[in-house]
């Protein structure tokens, strides 16, 4: 039996749990048996028979004052009370901050072994141990791994597998309210507000972005792309290596180790795409490229490209939008 | 007085293309050289405002190869005051390992009279993505956690810590000692001083042998991920495709 | 971004300074055509421009260096980006006072105002400078900063506003093709590009690029530590990007230079670190950039101490921060100079690589010269690609020369110091004989020649105090008094040399004659047997090259010539044969010996029946004699204005004919005389010339008082230039001086080594028609004449026999007087001993 921690919102299970869902289910195929659904807290209306659609069997759900606010510790002791119920083999989490805190914190309680950020399943399985492949490097590199079933835990890397519906099952929902000690309420969450923004704000909600990198070519670089960010009333955003060079200050900068940005549109100038870009501006909608290299990862996934030095292309986009408007 | 103890990691400092070593269990740095985490740089940050702030000291510490002392010393440079190596080749180690070489450390220095009040570490190691050397070591230690965060205070024998979850930013408020795990963001890492790094040199550090043998990580081997297929179309080359751009910038709605 | 023509005249390889500017002078010679192309981005594509200090300071002991660096201000001044802040060069040892002293001379050879100063000086226009960690300082005012990527787009700008070029970026060179030892094509990522001329001006790359091609660019890629601390208060109250002086801290081999609110320092004094061109990551591998490896901060921990030692204000300023740590790629040759030129190995793939931001566009200007008239205004010849020898265009080679050069370049390098690696290379047949008389080896392009030998220290209890000892640890650095005994032995007896290190190679074919002629200035349609010393000139009539030529037969010329430009010889007339000849090198064919001095033909004879009476083997013939049971070529001609021969004997039998030559020479009392006599103080005292001294591409055979009566009818290069020389009133002459009084103010003596400036007898400046003001091109005793002497080009005017003026060595006044003003020698005017 495969148990899979679901988060929730009040849509229902996030895009990244259904996904953990479906990584589940082809666990389940390995292993055999059904696959189970752990819901900690609240739960949204209709959250089992969404679950249902995705292959769930059981819905287990962890009520009680314990769960009012988040905790690792707690959630982990809900999903340990849930292993102890239905003999598990293996728990499978999304790998979210909130999925990977609670499946190490589970894994350390059952002293075994933990996979993050699993994205595939190996053929070929070492006896006991899962074959399974993950992302390191923040997803630059794979990591094949071997993860003992004692049970196995894991964490599967978001948007690595896409959640497949499959025809409704019927589904269970069994609630249950675990103990947990004294020491596992003391971790949780006391308060919550509203998110202020922060220095890059401005990145982060804009609706257009406008970035650059190493082809910007020095700090003297980047007029053409600020004045196409003021025309398209967005914001101008760059690439790690660029606020290496010292050329941009830090906040200005899109990545993993920056701001991640979702606009509408993302104009990427002179910039390669590297990984660790590419985890700061994936989740655009759309993504036009300006590059002088057509086999440059950043133009490879972008949705359109030109093909050209930035510093010709981004003037006469800019000298074209203020001829149109007159 | 908060005593804080900051455990950093020594790793390939990639931004473009990764290269592995020709027994692909690890990441060649020959041409990037290494460094730590921006996480761990934040982590350390706070160890150093917080034992600024409350009159204690921090302490450095990694478990890697002799060149890892690096790393330390640039802690050191922004001003911890003491570090700890634990000599050991961190490619077979996996968290477990990990884990159980801190601990050892942190009981070591506790039965010497060392205690530490606070635990910071980086939220998840940047080569190896494990995310859990954290939450094990406060097991190992019976000690409180809290995952993730941006900034961490202490007052009083309470540590609070602050870090966005899905609805906000949300508090932790845990009693020492305790173990913290920093996402980066919240601080602003200082650079080095002159000084500082002068100074850094003269501390001597801490080196100790391992006192287990590692388990290891699991790992079979690396692999780069394949290339993706381009799906990207093509609007022009060079300055002629601005009005093509711009057609698509009015479509798209962004444009008028 | 254009496309890749598909042909072009010429393409370059290269978007750093040196491509930059060579595009832009090309273009203003006349270049159409012009392709440049680069793996990187612009205006910054990744090679060491890209994280240069960009400071420039004007004076250099080279004269070729300087130049090249002074024009390069002036180009820079043009383009409006270079900023004046001043230059001090401090001191924290007496030896590296000294040092500075010796950098006034260059500084007033060249004409760059400089002066010394007290810390105070300094003090004032760097308050945050600790005084008391220094003793003085070189001032030089004009020294500056420049913009080199904004130079470099302007530069290209400018042969764009020309349509003369074609920029492509981002495309990389994969390959490239020699047809019939020509280049004709570049293969790259954006396709394929045909081409008369392709240059590399890749910097740290061009070793890479050569291979592609089969020719060699014997340079290494090798780490420049720097760091950027700040923001500094000090620095930031004042507005732009530098307003201080930049500080070279000569003797911790570190810079301190302002870049805004920040203070880069920069190191020369870390272990060599040394990367392989083929190593160096891409654009996509490299954390910043390909040429800003990793930062190793156990190697500058020394240095950033040693800098706050200096500047404690500035650097431990509050709120000061390392915020920029690199180890920057940068070139290093074997020899410190530049690679410029034409490939010696493929006609038309050019080189001009290894050229740091203050030379990059005198180096532009000066290749871009070279490539359309076949000479360039400065002369190059330090930095000619083709002055290589095999073994030194290897990597073993460049390493190890590079390596112990590394720390050496803030260093106090004296003019003979001598290389401890990479040693004993090309050793002479008679290397074990040499090294048993107690030879102190000195080298030269390989070859280890002896330049005195210990066995003759017997010669300084005969000869007393005419040996002319030095008392100063410097004047006597790499010498030795024994070289003045050897020399006054040769003139009394006899001296036997090794001459092994000549460059040795024939003309050969039914055109020889024809090539000859066509090449050198004198007259060449002479009878076999006879010897010709000359001239070789370039287009303009400067010197390219002398040397003896001997007419073998009447289709075979054996040329023999130096061998520090041996290689650049070979070039040269390789590359001016008509059909008909061809050239063959036959260096390690032959050793050669040489022996002069009053006895020699009474030695000679004792071991040749052959006829060598005056009468029988006169002056400046040439011919096979026994020696023993060795055949030997000897030539009558003489270096040291002696009687005697240079023996060319099959380089296998070398080792024998040394002995044979010593055996016989005992009762004379003839002694084995090293690389001193025969290079320094035996042509001195006979006014000869020598190229890379008196003789250069920048200097003519009026000037050096080398003229003929008459000029041959024969076309040669160069000869309507020389022709128009000689119409011409000279604008400097050359002379001999002789020093007057030795003592300095200390009350010991001092003898000048070279380099130094001539000024008028109370010390004011001497300026001639060039504008270029006089300066020692040798230096060195004249044992015989009891006297030291100098040669220098003066102002006509001054160039008077008797006239009295001084020359400045370590900044002391010491007078000279000229003792000769065209080519007749101090000893032995007449030139009768070399009759015997």
């Amino acid at each position: 039996m495969i148990l899979t921690l679901v988060e929730t919102d009040a849509a229902g299970a996030t895009e990244v749990s259904l996904e953990a869902v479906t990584f589940g289910r082809t666990l389940a195929r390995r292993t055999g048996g059904p696959v189970h659904a752990l819901v900690v807290g609240a739960r949204p209306d209709g959250v089992a028979d969404q679950l249902a659609g995705h292959g769930v069997g059981e819905v287990h759900h962890a009520t009680g004052e314990a769960f009012s606010a988040y905790g690792g510790a707690v959630w982990a002791a809900a999903v340990q009370a849930a292993m102890a119920a239905t003999g598990a083999e293996a728990v499978v989490a999304p790998g979210s901050p909130r999925g990977l805190e609670v499946m190490a914190h589970l894994a350390a309680r059952l002293d075994v072994p933990m996979a993050a950020n699993v994205v595939g399943l190996g053929t070929e399985d070492d006896g006991e141990a899962l074959r399974v492949t993950r992302q390191v490097m923040g997803g630059a590199a794979l990591e094949e791994m071997l993860l003992p079933l004692r049970p196995a835990v894991l964490t599967v890397a978001g948007h690595a597998v896409q959640a497949e519906q499959v025809p409704a099952v019927s589904v269970t929902l069994r609630e249950f309210s675990p103990e947990v000690t004294e020491a596992d309420l003391v971790t949780r969450v006391v308060s919550t507000e509203p998110a202020a923004p922060d220095l890059s704000g401005a990145l982060t909600s804009a609706k257009v972005v406008v970035g650059a990198g190493r082809g910007a070519g020095g700090a003297e670089g980047f007029a053409g792309v600020a004045e196409l960010a003021e025309l398209l009333g967005g914001a101008l955003g760059v690439s790690r290596v660029v606020t290496s060079m010292g050329w941009r200050p830090h906040h200005e900068q899109i990545g993993q180790t920056g701001s991640r940005i979702s606009p509408d549109l993302y104009i990427a100038c002179g910039i390669s795409g590297a990984i660790q870009h590419w985890a700061g501006c994936a989740s655009s909608k759309t993504i036009l490229a300006v590059n002088t290299d057509e086999a440059a990862p950043m133009v490879t996934k972008a949705t359109y490209a030109v093909i050209g030095d930035m510093h010709e292309v981004v003037p006469a986009i800019n000298a074209e939008i203020r001829r149109r408007r007159g | 007085m908060a005593d804080v103890l900051v455990c950093i990691k020594r790793v390939p400092d990639v931004a473009g293309e990764v290269l592995l070593t020709s027994d692909a269990q690890a990441v060649d740095a020959r041409f990037v050289g290494f460094t730590v985490s921006a996480h761990e740089n934040c982590a350390v940050e706070l160890a150093v405002r917080i034992a600024t702030a409350t009159g204690g000291a921090a302490t450095v510490l990694t478990l890697g190869p002799e060149a890892a002392v690096e790393q330390l010393r640039a802690a050191l440079a922004v001003g911890c005051a003491a570090a700890v190596h634990i000599d050991a080749d961190p490619v077979g180690y996996g968290p477990v390992d990990v884990v159980r070489e801190i601990a050892a450390v942190v009981e070591t220095h506790a039965a010497e009279g060392r205690t530490y009040d606070l635990i910071l570490l980086g939220n998840d190691a940047a080569d190896t993505g494990d995310f859990q050397v954290g939450v094990r070591l406060a097991y190992a230690l019976g000690w409180p956690v809290v995952n993730g965060v941006r900034t961490v205070e202490v007052d009083g024998g309470v540590a609070t810590a602050r870090g966005d979850g899905p609805d906000g930013v949300e508090t932790y408020a845990v009693p020492m000692p305790a173990v913290v795990t920093v996402l980066e963001g919240g601080v602003e890492p200082r650079y080095p001083s002159v000084v500082g790094r002068m100074k850094a040199k003269k501390i001597p550090v801490e080196t100790v042998a391992p006192r287990h043998e590692p388990l290891g990580p699991g790992r079979v081997r690396l692999t780069l991920p394949p290339a993706q297929p381009s799906t990207v179309e093509v609007i022009g080359a060079g300055p002629d495709a601005a009005p093509a751009v711009v057609d698509l910038l009015q479509r798209l709605g962004v444009a008028r | 971004m254009a496309n890749l023509p598909r042909t072009a005249r010429v393409v370059v390889i290269g978007a750093g300074i040196v491509g930059n500017c060579l595009v832009h002078h090309l273009a203003r010679l006349g270049w159409r055509d012009i392709v440049q192309i680069d793996k990187g981005p612009l205006p910054n594509p990744g090679g060491s421009t890209g994280h240069a200090s960009n400071f420039i300071f004007p004076v250099d002991h080279s004269r070729e260096i300087a130049d090249l660096t002074l024009d390069s201000m002036r180009q820079y001044k043009e383009l409006g980006v270079f900023t004046e802040s001043g230059g001090y060069e401090v001191a924290r040892t007496e030896e590296r006072m000294e040092e500075l002293r010796r950098r006034m001379s260059s500084a007033r050879a060249w004409g760059v105002p400089a002066e010394l100063v007290t810390p105070d000086h300094v003090v004032e226009r760097v308050p945050y400078l600790d005084k008391d960690q220094i003793l003085g300082a070189f001032w030089t005012p004009s020294v500056g900063v420049v913009d080199s990527l904004r130079a470099g787009t302007l530069m290209r700008e400018s042969a764009l506003a020309l349509g003369a070029l074609t920029v492509v970026s981002t495309v990389e060179v994969i390959g490239m093709d020699v047809e019939r030892g020509r280049i004709r094509r570049v293969r790259t990522t954006g396709g394929d590009i045909e081409a008369d001329y392709v240059v590399i001006a890749c910097g740290v790359w061009s070793p890479k690029l050569a291979r592609m091609a089969g020719a060699a660019i014997p340079l290494t890629p090798a780490v420049h530590q720097m760091i950027s601390v700040g923001p500094i208060p000090q620095l930031a109250e004042r507005p732009g990007e530098i307003s201080f002086p930049i500080i070279r801290d000569m003797d911790t081999f570190c810079y301190e230079r302002q870049h805004g609110a920040d203070m880069e320092v920069g190191s020369y004094a870390h272990r060599p670190i040394l990367w392989d061109p083929e190593e160096i990551p891409s654009i996509d591998q490299a954390r910043l950039s390909p040429t800003e490896t990793p930062f190793t901060a156990d190697d500058f921990d020394p240095q950033l101490e040693q800098a706050l030692e200096l500047m404690p204000d500035a650097l431990a300023a509050e709120g000061a921060e390392i915020r920029y740590a690199i180890n920057g790629l940068l070139s290093l040759t074997p020899d410190g100079a530049p690679i410029l030129g034409e490939t010696p190995e493929v006609k038309g793939l050019w080189s001009a690589a290894a050229v740091w931001i203050k030379e990059g566009p005198g180096v532009g200007r000066a290749v871009a010269e070279w490539m359309t008239q076949g000479y360039p205004e400065i002369d190059l010849h330090h930095s000619d690609i083709a002055r290589f020898y095999p073994h030194q265009r290897t990597r073993a080679h460049v390493r190890s020369r590079t390596s112990e050069a590394f720390n050496k370049t803030y260093g106090i390098v004296h003019p003979g110091e001598q290389w401890a690696g990479e040693r004993g290379k090309r050793l002479a047949p008679m290397h074990a004989a040499e090294r048993a008389a107690g030879a102190e080896f000195f080298e030269t392009v390989g070859w280890e020649r002896p330049m005195w030998y210990a066995s003759n220290e017997t010669l300084l209890g005969e000869y007393g105090d005419a040996v002319m000892p030095r008392e100063h640890e410097w004047d006597s650095r790499w010498w030795s008094p024994i070289i003045n005994a050897e020399h006054l032995a040769m003139r009394e007896r006899a001296g036997i040399v090794d001459l092994s290190a000549f460059a040795i190679f024939d003309v050969v074919g039914p055109a020889a004659e024809q090539a000859i002629q066509g090449i050198v200035v004198a007259q060449a349609a002479v009878a076999e047997g006879r010897v010709i010393y000359t001239p070789v000139l370039d287009a303009r009539g400067g010197f390219r090259s002398d040397l003896t030529v001997m007419r073998l037969a009447h289709d075979r010329y054996r040329v023999v010539t130096g061998g520090l430009h041996g290689m650049a010889d070979l070039k040269w007339f390789a590359d001016h044969l008509p059909d008909g000849a061809a050239v063959v090198d036959r260096t390690s064919s032959f050793t050669t010996i040489g022996i002069w001095g009053p006895r020699a033909r009474d030695i000679l004879g004792r071991l040749t029946d052959d006829d060598i009476s005056h009468t029988g083997f006169p002056f400046l013939t040439c011919r096979d004699i026994a020696v023993g049971s060795v055949g030997v070529l000897a030539s009558r001609i003489s270096y040291v204005g002696e009687l005697g021969w240079e023996l060319y004997v099959p380089m296998e039998q070398g080792a024998r004919v040394w002995e044979l030559l010593h055996e016989a020479g005992r009762p004379d009392g003839a002694v084995p005389v090293g690389i001193g006599v025969y290079g320094t103080t035996g042509r001195l005292e006979k006014g000869y010339r020598a190229f890379g001294f008196e003789l250069d591409g920048e200097r003519t055979i009026v000037e050096a008082g080398m003229a003929r009566p008459k000029v041959k009818d024969a076309d040669f290069v160069g000869r309507e230039a020389y022709l128009a020389q000689r119409a011409a009133e000279p604008r400097a002459v050359l002379c001999t001086l002789t020093v007057d009084d030795h003592r300095s103010a200390t009350g010991r003596n001092r003898y000048m080594l070279g380099g130094e400036p001539i000024l008028t007898r109370d010390g004011g400046v001497l300026t001639d028609g060039h504008g270029h003001h006089p300066y020692v091109t040798s230096a060195g005793s004249a044992p015989s004449l009891g006297t030291h002497v100098l040669m220098a080009y003066l102002p006509p005017d001054q160039a008077v026999v008797g006239n009295r003026l001084a020359v400045s060595y370590m900044e002391e006044l010491y007078p000279v007087t000229v003792g000769s003003a065209d080519a007749t020698p101090l000893f032995d005017p007449a030139n009768e001993r070399i009759r015997g």
